[in-house]
Parts: C-alpha cells; structure tokens; sequence
C-alpha cells in the first residue's frame, strides 16, 4: 500500500510525523522513531526565551557579588564557553540527527525578537534542518493589543524568516484566531509553505491548597482531534499549502480521519509519550488495513476526501454542527 | 617586533610569567595573592602550555604550610615548582622555606606582601611578610609596578636557576597586585632567551630519582652542622652579580634596565631616601618635581633586598649626599630599627670604615616607617620627609603618613602638596559593589589603554561589608607613563553612581576646582538642586563645578539591566571626557564603539542577550545625560545625616563614627586601643539604609510562629510580648496584637523590623507560612519601599527596644516561636544580603549568647563579625553578651580549646577555694555554689545571684582585716569568681578552616574530651576569600580551582568525629528543620564534651538568589544530599542508639533538583554537559551509598 505523502515539498514515505516534544531531545529516540516507521520529525523547540534566560541568569551569578569586597572579587572560574545560552545545543542536535537519520529532519524555532526569529532561523538552516517550523507561542495578555495586531506579528515573523531562508517554512496555528480561514489564506501569501493545526497551548492549573497557579501538562486524547480537523477539512482544496493536522492523533483511523479531512501529514506526540514511540508501527499498520480492507489504492486516494469541497453534506462543518449538538443536550432529559 | 600592550593587574603580571616557566604549582589561598593560583589553574585547565610546551599541574593544598611542602617535594622530585602566597600564607611556609634555602634549590614564590596580623588581622598591603621571611635564606627581589612585577617575575625565574638560591619575588599587596596599568606584555621568545635550558635540565638532574639515588636532607650533629651550614656562602656572594647579569640580560631583551639599587633624582643630591615597593612611584614622581624645583634629592629604590648586596647598595648613592632616609614598609617592635634601616646603616658603615664608600662626609642616616597595611604614601608625605631631612637633626624612627600624638613618633607634612599634572584625567567613582561600577571601571581602562596611546591606571577601594558595599574607583589616564602609586588626592572627574551617598559621605571632597561632577540621580536636571544636602551645594558653588545629571536606574529597567547601571554610568564617563581634559581621550564615536567592543568582549560567552541589552544601554545613555543649570546661591535647608546618632557612647562618637565617614585616617595614634580591644554592639549605631524594600508585618494574620525572626540573617526582625498596661504609650503607627500563645493570654505581641539596618533580602518573606487569604500574593510579612517608611519605622523601633525583654526562664527555648522572643546578642553584621550563616550564629546568641565565649576562624564569620568599623557581637540589658575573639585560620579549635582549659582551670581553683574557705563564707552558700545543677537558665541566673552574693561576702570578708593569706585567698577567689556560672566555650569557623587548614587542629580538640563547641557554618567552599574548593566541595560543583567540577566526593566530617565515640555530632539546616537546628544547638551545649555541628549554609558563592536559599536547603535535606542527624553519646549511656537520623526523603525530589538550581552545578552543565552527566551520576551514588550507611547507623538496636 502506498502511504507516500508530500509535505513542505518534502517526498515522505508515509504521513507519520512524530511532532515537536521531549522525545526528540534523543538521537537514540530519534532513531526508534524512524525504525517505527516515521516518515518525518519536527524537532523540540529552540526557545530564543530559554536562550535569553539561561544567558541572563548565567551573567546573574557570575556578576553577583563580584566586584564589592577586597578578598572575594569573584565567585567563579570562567569556564572556555557555555553551552545554553546560544543555539549551539541546538544546532548540534539538529547536526547530529541530520547524520543519524534518513528521514528528513523539521526544526522548530520559537523567538521574541525580530533579530532573534532571523538569526536562529539562519542558522537551523545552516546546520542543515530540511524545513523549520514556527512555533509563535504568544498569548495576547495585554488589554490594549488588537486581534489586528495579533495576526500581523504572525505574518511579519513569518515574512521575515520566509526572507531569511530558503528552506520550507510552516507556520502553527493559533486555534483562537477569531478569523482562522482569512488568516492562513494571508499566511499562506506571505509565503507559509506548510500550515499545522494547531498549537496546543497547555493552560495553568490552580492549586487550592497553597493558593498558587501550578503548570500542568496533560496529555490530548482522541477527542481533541475535532477541532484541527474541521479547521483541515474547511481549508483542503481552498489554500494552496501543505497543512499538517496536530493534537490528538491517538490511532490509526485518527490518522486517516486526519487524511481523509485533507491533512499531508499527522502528527503525533501524546501518543507517543504514553506508549512509546513503537506505537508508530501499529498505526501505519491499522492505516495500511484498513485501507486494504477498503480497496483504496493509495492513501492519496483519501485525502481531502472527507473535506468540505468533497463531503455530500459541507454544511456539516459550519454552524449547524453546533446547533445540533447542543440542541442535543437538552435538560429535559436529564 | 612589536611590542603587544597589555592592560592587566600585578597578580595577572606575575602569575602570566610563573605559569610559563614552571611544571608545578601548588597553592592555598590567601588575600591578596589568590587571583594569581586561580589565573594559573584556569590557564592549566584551558590546557594552556608552560615554554616547554607542557602544561602546568595545579594543586591546591589544605593550608600554605602543605603548599610549602608539596613545592618542596615537586622541587626535589626536579620539577620547576612555584606558589603564591602573602602575609600569614608565608609565614606557615618559612620552615619549609629554610629547607628550599638550606638544600639550594632554585624556586620562585610569588608574594603579594601583606600586613601581618597583630592586634588586628588586615588583608591590606606592607611589607612585615615578606620580613619575616628574610631570614629564611631566599633572595628577595622587589617589584614596585605593574611593568616591573611583570620583568621581575622573569628575572627572578632565570636568576633563581643559575644562583640556586630560591626567591621571594614580593610586590605590594592591592597596590601594585590589584592595580590595572597598561604594560609591555613579554612574549615567549623572551622568556625563553631569559631561561637556560641546561640550567633547568640540571636542575632536574639533581631531583630525587631510583635511577640515580641519593639522600638528602640528614640529621647533622654538633661535629659538622656549622660547617655545613657555611658551604653556601659562595652561592650567596655570587647571587647579587647573577640577578644583575639576569637583569642586563632582560634589558638587552626588552629595552628595560634594572640594578640592584637603582637611584633617581639630582647626581649631586644631597638628600636621598631609600625604599623599596610601590611606595617608588610616588617617591620617583616626587623627586623629579622637587629636582626640576632646583632641590637637590634623590632616592635608591632597592629591588634585590637579599642577599643584600652592600658595595651596590652605597654606591648606588650620589657622593654628594649628606643625609638618608631608609623608609621601610614594616614595623618591628623593640628593634634597634626596621630591617632596611639596618641594612643601609650597615653597609654605609661598613663600607665607610672600609674606605669603599664613595661619600665626601659620612651621611646622617635616619630610618621612618610608612604605609603600613596600605595606608597612603604620597608626594606630600614624600616632601616632608625630604623637608625633615633638612633639619639639623632629623628625626629618626619617625612615621609618616599618621598622627603620632603618643610617643610623637610622626612628621608633620603639607597635605595640599601635590605633584599631579593636569593632562592626567584623574577620575574618582563612587559606586555600589552591586551596581557593577569596579566593573565597567576595568572595561574603561583596558578601553583607553588598548585603543589609544595613552596610559591607563586603575586602583580600587573596597568595603570592609559585604552587603550594601561602597566601592571607590580610581582612575587615572593620560599621555605619559602614569607612576602615581598613591589615590587621587586632586580629582578633575567625580561620579557619585548612588544618590543617597550624598547624605552619608563628602563625595566632592577629592573634586579640584573646575572638576566635572557626573551624579546618578532620580531627580531630573531641573529639579535636583533642591535634593542635595547643603553642603553639597555648597561645594559645587565654591569649587564652580560643571554638574551633570543622569538617571541611570530608570534607564537601566528600561533596557533591562536591573540594578546593574554600569554601562550607562561608562558611557556618560566616556562622554564627559572631553569636558575634563579640553579634548577626549577618544572621540565620542570612537568611545561608543570601543565600549561596545568591550562589552564583546566581557560578555559574548554569556550569550547574545546579555550583549544586546548592555549595547541599548550605551545606545540610549548619551540622550539621558543632562548638565545642571548651578544656582549661584544655596538653598538646601538640610545637611549629611550625622555618622552615628548622639546618645552613641564616647568612643563611638569620636572613633567608629570617623571611619564610618570614610575619613579614619585622620584618626590619632592616642584614639586606638592599644592592644585591639574593642567594645562589641556597635553595628547598631551604624545605620546604613541599603535597603530599598523593608518587610512589612501584617498584625492580623500572623501567627506569630516567629520563623522570620529566626531566618533573618541580619537580625532586624524581632518580635516581643509585653504588658499593655506597664508599657509607655507607643507611636502612632506602632503595631501590636494580642498574643497567640496560650502561655501568654494576657500580653500583648509585637514584631519590629529595623528599617535602617535591614539589607533587603526578603528571606523572611520567603520563609513566612501565612498567605493572605483575599490577595495569596501577600503574606504576613511583605516588602514595601523603604524610604516612605524609613521615619517611621525608626520611630516605632526606638520604641520597640525600650520594652523589656521577657523573663527567658519563663520561656521554653526549645521551640522556635519562644526562642525568637529574646534579643540576639549578634545583629547587623556586615554579612551579605540573605547570608546562610548569621541566622546560626543569631540563634546561639540568643540561646547561650550572655555566658558565651568564641573563638572565631579567619574567614567570612571573623570579617562581618569583627571587621572594623563596628561590631556585631552585642550586649543584652545587663551589660553581659559573647565575648570574641579571633587568633588565625589555622589554629581555631586548638584557640577555643585554649579558652576552655583556662576556665577549667579557673573553675577547679575557684571550687577549691571554696571548699577551703567554705566555713569562712558560708556553709550554705558554699554548697550551693559548689552543687549548683545549672542546666537551664533558670538555673543559671540562680547560680549567677549566688556569685553577687559571694563577691558581697567576699567584700565583707576582706574589710574585716583577716590574715593576709586568707586575704589573699579571697582576693584571688574574687577575681575569679564569675567563671562559676556556666559558661558556653563556641568555635566558630568555616569549612575551609574545620575541613582544610584546621582540621587537624579541630581532630585533637574533639578527640580532647573538652567541653567545647564547634559549629561549622559550611558553605562548602572557601567563601572569604571567593569561592575556592575545599574538601567540604560536593562532588560535581564548579569551584576555583574545580574548573572542570569536582571529581572527589566530599569528606564526611560528621563521621570522621562519630568515629571517636565520645562526640556529640549532628548535622543542621536550618531552611528545612528550624526546631532540629535549635534541639541540636540545645543538646550540643548541654553535652558535657566535645560537640560538633556542622550547618548547611547557603551562600553567594553558591551562584543564584539568595532569596532561595531556605528552598535549597529544604532541598539539599529532602534530596537526601544533605541528612539531618544527631549523634549524642549521652544516649549509650542509656544503652540507646547515639545515632538518630532526624531526615527523611523525598523520592520525587531528585539530586538534581536541588543541584541544577546552583550556578555553582548548572556552570558545569552549561559548560561541559557529558563531565556534569558523569558527575552527576557519580554525585547520586555518593547520595546513596551516605542514606544507606546513615540508615544502618540509625538501626542499630
């Protein structure tokens, strides 16, 4: 059966794409995956924040306290150089699976400044990244900026790395966009050669009995697929990009719905962190029976064929969809 | 060839040449010399080559003497072997010093000289050290600058081979070790056309080795051992022609000539003085202004002092001198006079009665000290000794640079005397250590010294505090060679980079008329007339100073550089600069580029980001600085706030307050004590105001638990129960509650904070377990700015301090919440802000603090707890608190034994006198004296009655004309009487002392059975001295001389004493276990033995926010790193188990949570990730292996 997809331009063997998360922190990981089956990979983020971060604290305690007694001018020896408050870390990881790997290898970079966006993206095409994926993990706090504003950041990053670059670049997708069809049309012109739906951003947990916000991670399960595949569906056919569906791909029939919506690729990382990274091969082999047991000739053949331009019912992915639902949960009846 | 120009200080000068020609370097550090081994290791761990293209091994040892060994041993093994060390560090390594000598071994010691402790220990600069040292046999060659540390090192290297005498190369301590200047940097061709292979082939060849044996160092009977000791003499008298052919040779080499004296000023002066040191830049400087005056001076600056070469040393002298001042650095009590002085009276006498001396007439020759632990020697001075040469008698063992109002020792000089030339931009800096300005000052000097052709000099002044700390820049640039040895006296350039300096201290003193003053300033150009004290308006009128204003702090949050305004404050220098000498240095544009180069090149290796927000600094600067409109009247109706307050004692006032302002050496020779005593509790006068936050207390959801109070490392929080209806009415805003306590219904609680004592490290908030419920962002204790609060809260804690402290045996000290309520008798050290240590040491002040002794190590707890100007170590209402004192770094447990055995002895005579005289004085006072339990302080204060009421008797009794020898008796029973009531021996020290220098001191303390304690506040590395290993370092911590993290497990000290059986062991943490930590502190006290405590100190030298520090601690416990314990013997004698294991585990806290929340582990992580990996693992195995025996320990039924 063939599985073959095409993503950012990149030939892949299948449409199993392990997506950005600790797993891939490991060339040995990394090299599980692609003996699973995994067609692709989009690396952990490099976090120009983190970068920042770790130089400011760095220069925190190798300032603090030095220089203000006679005996005690400094704390520390100055080591040659270190390691996390640049990209090197990063580059070298992405130099590294680049030489373990036959797969092609997706960075992802997330930044805050302007300089920061071009010169990391710069340099991840240098150590040799097939694409670069964006990660614009930006929550809108402030009570002044507009959504206007909001979307042009999206772009102008996007404009400005596209201009950097010349490797394929996709873009994640914030799912709270208030006009998401417009915005990846305009993505998509400003040169996004790949769209991912969507940025799974994890939201803080409240801790009654310390009175305290605590991160919390939890894990997607099946159901969170819905929204990036009505969001895949609606756009298969209309923007010309590749669109990878993210969150939420737990089985193989969650991959194929994924196809089936118009999605070049699934990707998959909860999955993954649960069941270990083995897990590939039983979804490419559920994907492959199932399409045998179907008589389908190739996985191309479901693509899109679920989308809204092909189902007999599109009107299924607007509105309606919402008003029967909850039409549905009527209190009567309980 | 060109020669590179490198800006550099004279510890770098000396070390970059000793790590070029030496295969060995073994060290232990010691202030000033410490940079010099920490430049040498982290050049060898950077693999960096010796000339032979081997790389230097370092090794640093547990204390100088081991260092002199392990030389000693490396030398006799062959190998070209150096240390650095100073003051007591050389001391310790004289016996091994006769060795070197007497063995003829060729070896250089690179000394940063440095007073010797006395009556007070100074880490400043002189030469008593290296004095005590001449003795030994080593040639001592003198380095006076930066350049000549730099040739000498060299020098003293080739000389040393082919003499095979060893060397002490000595430059002065801070003066010369620690100031930058712009030298000729030697290049390895050099230094390899200055060193005969075949000297140091030879050298190896006479090493100890199997396939050539032979025996060295015999014991030598009366038979031989004279003549034995005589067969050096010929290596003796050839050395001063070998080090003159070593320095010919260099001069060959590198254009720079050296002699063995070299001298300076008129060929026909007629008087000359002679000294050695950086005290010849001010002296050479001093000289050729007087001779281009028409006097007729000069000076002999001696550089080879031993052997001591007296045919060079008098014909160094013009014939024409009639009159000879030997100055030295040192004093030597009860001597015919200082060594030099000796030496020069000597040789001229020598040579005179010779007939070898050039000399028409023999000179009158007098000998005056100078300088001593780095006091000032300037061209003043210099010109009044010269004037007092002038006399028909001068004054002989004069001083100079002090007022001798005792034994009239002192010559008067003019002090407005100055030689300074005016195209010299002589720049003073007034920072914070904090505010990074020492820092940015070291940027600017290697800025002007590396991109211009002008000369650059920077000296720094340091605090005696290290929270809050003042630091004075000096900086001087200009066209010519800059020589001035001395501070600017004559600043054209003041910046004061704290405002608030301007109420405490006259920052405008040093401005010269015309001067540029650069002020750091909340208040905009328009405003800040009306902020400054009177007399800084007044000043900047009368001086007609160009005033300039910059508020670098709002700036500085603005590009996000936090307190750190030291780029700005560089950049608005760089742009007055032109101001100050009519033109720049360097352009505008140019100092722009060049800051930002520097900044390259300091911070690049901390990432980009640290660059880019240092360079919008710079950027954004210039358009910030704004020069003042001065008023031409002033207008201010408020003054400087006075030093210390009125109702401070005498002393206070007329002493502390002096070098509280700075201005101490104006203090007479009759104002000092003359045996060091000093009167403890004086921090309190002393009121700094760095805080910016003090904590608030919110009265109403308190609960009193009194953790705050016990954590705060400055003891500025206190809490009190009183009596609401005995108490005078309190200030308005004064808060108190009803008490919680159930003890105390009735009494009304108070908690104070000290609002102009505190440091701002918001530990207690931290710590506070109460959370508002409405705003959890608030506890029951949360910072506010101080300044609004200051009045107030000054007035609330003068009020505080008037209620009585509570009955302490009504208290049960052993919970957290009771202990808190008596005072400290330790407050407002000048420990860093959110110190790991002091909130121990405040603890057993409260608990044992008014019938306590210390002894104290060298190290951080002896410099916040008794580097002058105050004192912290206090005194409760009765007049009684700890008495301290500190001996050295080696020798404290066998010093605080000392204290012990005299009490002992003291209480064995005193108990038998009273049982001799026991019918005489009462039966049944007797008795109870001699029977008293005193095991808590109810018990105590009884036996404490029962002394007044014998030395009322003991009154009687001698009045009433007994026998003189029952008079006697009694008299002597008198006198001693009070060591009947407990007393509480403490020894007190760091890890560096109890694990390293002290330790086998320490053994034989425990081992002794005395009754003593010995608290070590570990912080596990040498943190006095910044930061170095120590056998106390955990295994995968980055340390100096751990560059790469170190590979060995830390020595469980806590075992090693367990092992004895009879010591009372525990391990504390007061972050994680308050009532263990006051329990051990209890029982340990209590033991009726050797105790030992050893106590997690977090510090700075641990690499994060202090403000965490109880987290960590909580973390090193909960990791398992850092057990809890106790081992009490008294337990087996109850057939019990000693051992109890009071921690336990968390699995979910992992080694490396609690580890890689520390620069000091991450550094390695960051640096070299597989090497942390290693050690990580390594580390967790050295976590298990420690639970698993302690849990073994602990089961033992």
């Amino acid at each position: 059966m063939d599985l073959s997809t095409t993503y950012l331009g990149l030939e892949l063997k299948n449409p199993i794409v392990p997506s950005s998360s600790p797993l891939t922190r490991h060339i040995s990981t990394l090299r599980e995956m692609e003996d699973a089956g995994a067609a692709g990979v989009v690396l952990y983020s490099l976090f120009e924040e983190e970068i920042n971060r770790a130089s400011h604290t760095l220069d925190r305690y190798l300032t603090e306290g030095t220089e203000l007694y006679a005996e005690a001018l400094s704390y520390f020896p100055e080591a040659p150089s270190y390691r996390d408050v640049g990209p090197e870390a990063y580059l070298d990881h992405i130099r590294k699976a680049k030489s373990a790997l036959d797969m092609p290898v997706i960075a992802s970079l997330n930044g805050v400044s302007t300089g920061g966006w071009i010169r990391y993206a710069r340099q991840i095409e240098e150590a040799g990244a097939d694409a670069l994926e964006l990660n614009i993990y930006y929550i809108p706090t402030s009570l002044e900026i507009s959504s206007a504003e909001v979307e042009q950041i999206y772009i102008d990053v996007l404009r400005d790395v596209k201009s950097s670059v010349s490797i394929p670049v996709a873009l994640k997708m914030n799912p709270y966009f208030s006009a998401i069809g417009t915005m990846s049309r305009r993505l998509v012109e400003a040169g996004a050669n790949g769209l991912v739906f969507f940025n799974r951003f994890y939201q803080p947990d409240l801790d009654l009995e310390n009175l305290d916000v605590t991160p919390n991670l939890i894990l997607s399960n099946s159901a969170e697929m819905r929204l990036p595949l009505r969001w895949i569906a609606l756009l298969y056919g209309r923007i010309d990009t590749s669109l990878a569906l993210t969150t939420g791909i737990h089985t193989s029939e969650d991959a194929l719905k994924a196809v089936a919506a118009g999605a070049d690729v699934a990707m998959l990382a909860s999955e993954l962190l649960r069941n270990g990274v083995y897990r590939i091969q039983d979804i490419l082999g559920g994907m492959k029976d199932w399409l045998l047991q179907n008589e389908y000739e190739s996985l191309d053949q479901l693509r899109g064929s679920l989308s809204q331009i092909n189902v007999p019912a599109p009107a299924a992915f607007e509105r309606a969809n919402y008003i029967r639902l909850i039409g549905s949960y009527d209190p009567a009846y309980f | 060839m060109t020669t590179q120009m490198i800006t550099i200080d004279g510890n770098e000068a000396a070390a970059r040449i000793a790590h070029k020609v030496n295969e060995v370097i073994a060290i232990y550090p010691i202030t000033p010399s410490s940079p010099m081994g920490e430049l040498a290791d982290q050049w060898s761990a950077h693999g960096d080559p010796n000339i032979w293209g081997s790389v230097p091994m370092v090794v640093e040892m547990q204390a100088e003497g081991g260092a002199a060994g392990a030389v000693h041993g490396a030398l006799q093994t062959g190998a070209l072997t150096t240390t650095f060390t100073a003051s007591q560090g050389l001391l310790l390594m004289i016996p091994n010093m006769y060795k070197i000598a007497g063995e003829l071994t060729s070896t250089v010691f690179h000394v940063a000289a440095r007073s010797v402790a006395a009556q007070a220990l100074s880490i400043f600069g002189d030469h008593s050290d290296v004095m005590a040292a001449r003795n030994t046999g080593f040639g001592l060659l003198a380095s006076s600058s930066v350049q000549q540390v730099h040739d000498m090192a060299l020098i003293a290297q080739a000389a040393t081979l082919e003499a095979r005498l060893p060397f002490i190369h000595f430059f002065d301590g801070f003066r010369t070790s620690h100031e930058i200047n712009k030298i000729a940097a030697i290049d390895d061709e050099t230094i390899r056309a200055m060193i005969n292979d075949e000297l140091v082939f030879a050298h190896r060849q006479r090493g100890l080795s199997p396939d050539h044996p032979v025996l060295r160092g015999t014991a030598q009977n009366p038979d031989v051992f004279f003549q034995a000791r005589e067969t050096v003499n010929p290596f003796y008298d050839a050395a001063p022609g070998i080090v003159q052919g070593a320095m010919d040779k260099f001069a060959a080499l590198t254009g720079r000539q050296y002699h063995l004296f070299d001298y300076v000023g008129a060929p026909d002066a007629e008087r000359v003085v002679v000294l050695m040191g950086s005290g010849t830049g001010a002296v050479n400087e001093t000289v050729h202004y007087l001779v281009e005056r028409g006097e007729k001076v000069g000076a002999v600056f001696v550089r080879l002092y031993r052997p001591f070469d007296m045919a060079a040393c008098v014909n160094a002298f013009p014939a024409t001198v009639e009159k000879i001042a030997v100055l030295d650095r040192t004093k030597e009590p009860g001597s015919a006079g200082e060594p030099l002085y000796l030496d020069v009276v000597s040789a001229v006498m020598e040579q005179w009665a010779n007939g070898d001396a050039p000399f028409a007439h023999l000179p009158k020759i007098v000998g005056g000290r100078y300088g001593l632990s780095s006091k000032e020697f300037t061209p003043a001075m210099i010109k009044g000794i010269f004037d007092g040469l002038s006399a028909d008698k001068p004054k002989n063992h004069f001083t100079v640079g002090i007022i001798d109002d005792v034994t009239h020792s002192s010559i008067a000089y003019d002090e407005a005397f100055s030689t300074e030339d005016d195209d010299v931009v002589r720049a003073v800096f007034y920072g914070l250590g904090s505010d990074g300005t020492v820092g940015a000052n070291k940027n600017s000097i290697k800025i002007i010294g590396e991109n211009t052709g002008n000369s650059a000099q920077g000296h720094f002044v340091y605090d005696s505090k290290k929270a809050g700390a003042v630091t004075v820049s000096h900086l001087r640039f200009g066209p010519r060679k800059i020589t001035s040895t001395y501070q600017i006296e004559r600043a054209n350039f003041v910046a004061c980079h704290q405002f608030n300096f301007l109420e405490r201290y006259d920052v405008l003193r040093l401005a010269q008329p015309g001067a540029t003053f650069l002020l750091n300033s909340p208040y905009d150009a328009d405003t800040v007339w009306d902020y400054l004290p009177r007399s800084v308006q007044e000043t900047i009128i009368d001086k007609q100073l160009r005033f300039y204003v910059v508020d670098a702090y709002a700036l500085a949050a603005e590009v996000r550089l936090g307190r750190r305004i030291n780029t700005i404050m560089q950049t608005c220098f760089f742009a007055l600069m032109e101001q100050v000498t009519g033109k720049p240095l360097l352009s505008r544009k140019d100092a722009i580029e060049s800051i930002k180069m520097a900044i390259v090149k300091s911070y690049s290796k901390r990432g980009q980001a640290v660059v880019d927000m240092n360079n919008a600094a710079v950027d954004a600067a210039v358009a910030h600085l704004h020069e003042v409109t001065v008023p031409q009247t002033v207008t201010s109706m408020f003054e400087r706030v006075p030093a210390v307050p009125a109702y401070a004692p005498e002393f206070v006032q007329s002493v502390t307050a002096r070098m509280i302002e700075r201005v101490g050496d104006s203090l007479p020779v009759s104002a000092m004590p003359a045996d060091g005593t000093y009167p403890t509790g004086t921090t309190k006068y002393e009121k700094r105001n760095i805080a910016q936050e003090i904590p608030v207390w919110d009265e109403d959801i308190c609960i009193q638990c009194g953790k705050c109070v016990l954590v705060c490392p400055h003891q500025v929080i206190r809490m009190k129960l009183f009596d609401p209806d005995s108490a005078e009415p309190a200030p308005e805003t004064f808060k108190s509650v009803p008490a919680r306590y159930k003890e105390f219904k009735d009494m009304q609680f108070s908690l104070q904070v000290a609002p102009e004592d505190c440091t701002g490290c918001t530990l207690c908030v931290e710590v506070c377990p109460v959370k508002n419920k409405k705003q959890p962002k608030f506890k029951a204790i949360n910072m506010a700015p101080q300044a609004p609060l200051r009045q107030q809260e000054a007035e609330n804690w003068d009020y505080f301090l008037t209620l009585p402290e509570m009955d302490r045996s009504q208290l049960a000290l052993n919970q957290v919440k009771y202990s808190q309520l008596l005072d400290p008798l330790f407050e407002f050290s000048g420990a860093c802000a959110g110190c790991g240590e002091t909130p121990y040491l405040g603890l057993m002040s409260r608990l044992f603090g008014d019938r306590a002794i210390i002894a104290n190590a060298t190290g951080c707890s002896s410099i916040y707890g008794g580097n002058l100007p105050t004192t912290p170590w206090s005194q409760n209402a009765d007049g009684r608190g700890p008495a301290w004192s500190n001996s050295l770094f080696e020798d404290n447990a066998e010093f605080g034994m000392g204290m012990r055995v005299a009490l002992d002895q003291r209480i064995e005579a005193a108990t038998n006198l009273l049982r001799q005289h026991r019918e005489v004085i009462g039966v049944q006072l007797v008795d109870a004296l001699l029977f008293a339990d005193q095991i808590d302080d109810a018990a105590i204060g009884r036996q404490r009655d029962r002394v007044a009421q014998l030395k009322t008797r003991l009154d009687e009794l001698l009045q009433a004309n007994g026998s003189a020898e029952m008079a006697h008796d009694l008299s002597n029973l008198k006198s001693m009487a009070d060591v009947l009531v407990k007393k509480s021996v403490w020894i007190v020290g760091g890890d560096g002392w109890a694990y390293d220098i002290g330790y086998g001191g320490l053994d034989h303390v425990l081992a002794s059975g005395r009754n003593v304690n010995v608290l070590v506040l570990d912080t596990e590395v040498y943190s006095n001295t910044g930061g170095q290993m120590s056998k106390a370092t955990p295994r995968a911590a980055v340390a100096k001389f751990a560059a790469a993290g170190k590979s060995t497990r830390r020595k469980d000290l806590g075992l090693l004493a367990i092992s004895y059986g009879n010591i009372y062991v525990a391990r504390i943490a007061f972050g994680a276990n308050d009532a263990h930590t006051i329990r051990v502190l209890q029982e340990a006290e209590a033991y009726d033995g050797p105790s030992l405590i050893i106590a997690y100190s977090h510090c700075i030298a641990h690499g994060y926010d202090m403000k965490f520090g109880l987290e960590q601690q909580k973390a090193a416990v909960e990791s398992g790193y850092w057990p809890l314990y106790r081992y009490n013997p008294d337990l087996a004698l109850e057939e019990k188990n000693p051992f109890s294991l009071d921690s336990r585990r968390k699995p979910q806290v992992k080694l490396e949570d609690y580890i890689y929340r520390e620069g000091r582990y991450r550094m390695l992580l960051q640096s070299n990730p597989e090497a942390a990996a290693r050690l990580l693992a390594l580390a967790k195995g050295d976590v298990e292996e420690r639970w698993e025996s302690y849990t073994n320990l602990a089961a033992i039924e």
